[in-house]
């Protein structure tokens, strides 16, 4: 009889499944995992050094690149701890503001997720589906602050500017016909608040789409059923946050626990799973499209009616406006204070949350009253769930691995940091 | 919510009592310094009983204090601050311990809490703090071979060595870098008068 052995096998550094740069080490016995050992870092960056060593409004773009598919949400965590321990608040506008745009980065990280997830496991339609809603989400994105993805668009003290009066359009050319031009403008008509409007009427139907793909698709329910079952106490344990602690049956969502901004107003539910498994956290991303659509309309209501400022009048901590800069000295002179060596924060230390797509995002921060953070500690989602990747591969096949990457919704530029 | 926290502090100062060195609340979070010996002990209980419950540890990190408002610092180094949460209780704390010596060494709560397994390879790697007890304590961000501990106050921020593929020896070396930190801006400390009042100093004695 010849002697079986287990072997090593090595997955990544890149694989079209690993969703970014992991190296995986897997021990199998036959196809079954007996361990999994993930080497991260391959795109440690070191944002939390380089935040160091600048002023603190330099490090918001950073803050874009941690989690690269749901940019704003960590623009938010990081601004929420200046704002916390500069015992600053945000206009009310610019809180609905950051509301309405942190579902909207729920969405397109979800999207983002399902698709990829969808494709991981072989369902290629899927990922075409959602690049197709993306598009409208990033163009919101890019009305907004000037940018597809790395928006900025956060600042202490509200929001970088208001909303845009007017979508902006798409031109004829010679790769777009007057009819095509015709049809991609449809909904480009008014307002960014009458295309966001328009989007939220359309993508429930949508969702509906999406599901009728998978939710009862026998090969996506073979391949996702019972897949890394996480009990309740063990998701605890593990530091788990989000959708993944969500789906193994813990009704846990700081939008409702601690509430920040003005998530307190908002009508929405918190969808949880039963199981902990793989199909459950599915379900319930999907139902947070629902939720996060119901948020966005609400948002969209109240920002039609109530206009006013979105950023604080304080010019320590916000630029005066362009033309005020022309004619009166005092504003110059703020403006180039602000621009170049910043404001201090009060010495001391803070810990921020919000409920990112991922998980729990927290922005730890300490100060020694100067213009840059002493130290700075990002607390990724991610992080925690990709060090249960031993414990949730352990005894699956090894085509699970994908599956389990997949439920974790990880993204390397946070967990790397 | 800093009237809840008030009084949780205070039971805290109570049911601790000789095992911490500060319990204060700042900008309506609790913050509990807790002596090193102690540190098991007290995770332990804050996790099993009911009254603070904390069943889940969001985070925890390494800070390198030497250079703590301009290196007038007195006192030990390094900080291991730890970002408790109950879900039962709704509730946090952050819990911090203070080490010394080189290496630093501080008892590790991956019994206590499993998700601090990576937590705690994470602040040895990049601080160089060694979690007795910890099973697996590897590097875990830096690259293979890595030299030196990043965070640290006295580790440069563009590194001690860059890479680069040598022609000759047909394959990657690593040399010592030829470039020179660029800090654009200072660091600046001002006593802002707009916050004498919220000084965390302040916040203790009301606590």
């Amino acid at each position: 009889m010849p002697e079986i052995r287990n072997y090593t096998l090595n997955f990544g550094p890149q694989h079209p499944a690993a969703h970014g740069v992991l190296r995986l080490v897997l021990e199998m016995d036959g196809e079954v995992i007996q361990r999994a050992d993930p080497h991260i870092g391959l795109l440690h960056r070191g944002t939390e050094k380089l935040a160091e060593y600048k002023p603190f409004n330099q490090s918001i773009p950073y803050m874009d690149r941690l989690d690269y598919v749901s940019m704003m949400c960590n623009e938010h965590g990081y601004v929420l701890a200046l704002e916390k321990l500069l015992g600053v608040e945000a206009p009310e506008r610019a809180q609905y503001i950051r509301v309405m745009f942190d579902e909207i980065t729920r969405i397109l990280n979800h999207l983002m997720w399902l698709g990829t997830h969808a494709l991981d496991v072989g369902a290629m339609t899927m990922f075409l589906y959602c690049f197709r809603e993306r598009e409208d989400l990033i163009d919101m994105y890019e009305a907004v602050s000037g940018a597809r993805m790395h928006a900025a668009y956060y600042r202490p003290g509200g929001v970088y500017r208001d909303l845009p009066d007017r979508m902006p359009r798409f031109k004829k050319s010679k790769y777009i016909d007057d009819k095509k031009v015709a049809l991609l403008n449809e909904s480009r008509g008014g307002s960014l608040l009458d295309f966001i409007e328009d989007f939220t009427n359309r993508f429930p139907k949508l969702v509906d789409e999406y599901e009728t793909l998978l939710t009862d698709n026998r090969i996506w329910k073979q391949r996702t059923v019972d897949i890394a079952i996480i009990t309740p106490e063990n998701a605890l344990q593990l530091g788990f946050t989000g959708p993944m602690l969500r789906g193994s049956g813990i009704e846990w969502d700081l939008r409702k626990k601690q509430p920040y901004e003005v998530y307190d107003k908002m009508d929405f539910d918190i969808p949880v799973g039963t199981n902990g498994d793989s199909y459950d956290r599915y379900l319930v991303r999907v139902e947070e499209f629902r939720q996060s659509n119901r948020i966005i309309k609400q948002c969209v209501e109240w920002l039609r009616n109530n206009p006013g400022p979105v950023m604080l009048d304080d010019h320590k901590l916000t630029p005066p406006k362009r033309e005020d800069m022309k004619g009166d000295m005092e504003s110059l002179i703020h403006h180039f204070k602000l621009f170049t060596e910043g404001y201090t924060l009060p010495k001391g230390e803070v810990y921020a949350a919000v409920e990112h797509p991922k998980g729990e995002f927290g922005v730890y921060l300490v100060t020694d009253g100067a213009n840059k953070p002493y130290r700075l500690k990002i607390r990724a989602p991610g992080f925690a769930h990709m060090a249960a990747m031993n414990e949730m591969t352990q005894g699956h096949m090894l085509s699970d691995v994908t599956t389990v990457m997949g439920t974790m919704d990880v993204v390397f530029g946070e967990i790397d940091r | 919510m800093s009237d809840y926290y008030n009084k949780l502090a205070d039971s805290l100062r109570n049911r601790f009592a000789g095992k911490y060195d500060e319990c204060f609340v700042s900008t309506g979070q609790l913050n509990f310094v807790v002596k090193k010996q102690n540190l098991i002990e007290v995770c332990t209980a804050l996790r099993d009983e009911a009254e603070y419950a904390f069943d889940e540890m969001i985070d925890l990190c390494g800070v390198d204090y030497s250079e703590y408002a301009g290196g007038n610092w007195e006192g030990e180094r390094f900080a291991v601050t730890y970002q408790l949460l109950s879900v039962k209780n709704n509730h946090r704390l952050r819990v911090r311990v203070f080490v010394d010596g080189e290496p630093p060494q501080v008892a590790s709560v991956t019994g206590i809490w499993k998700g601090a397994n990576w937590f705690e390879r994470e602040a040895f790697d990049l601080f160089g703090i060694i979690f007795d007890g910890h099973t697996d304590l590897r590097r875990i961000l830096t690259d293979y071979g890595f030299v030196g501990h990043p965070f640290r106050k006295d580790f440069p921020l563009c590194g001690n060595v860059e890479m680069r593929y040598d022609e000759d020896k047909k394959r990657v070396i690593y040399q010592p870098v030829s470039i020179e930190t660029r800090v654009n801006t200072p660091r600046i400390i001002r006593d802002d008068h707009r916050y004498a009042d919220r000084m965390p100093e302040e916040d203790s004695s009301n606590a």
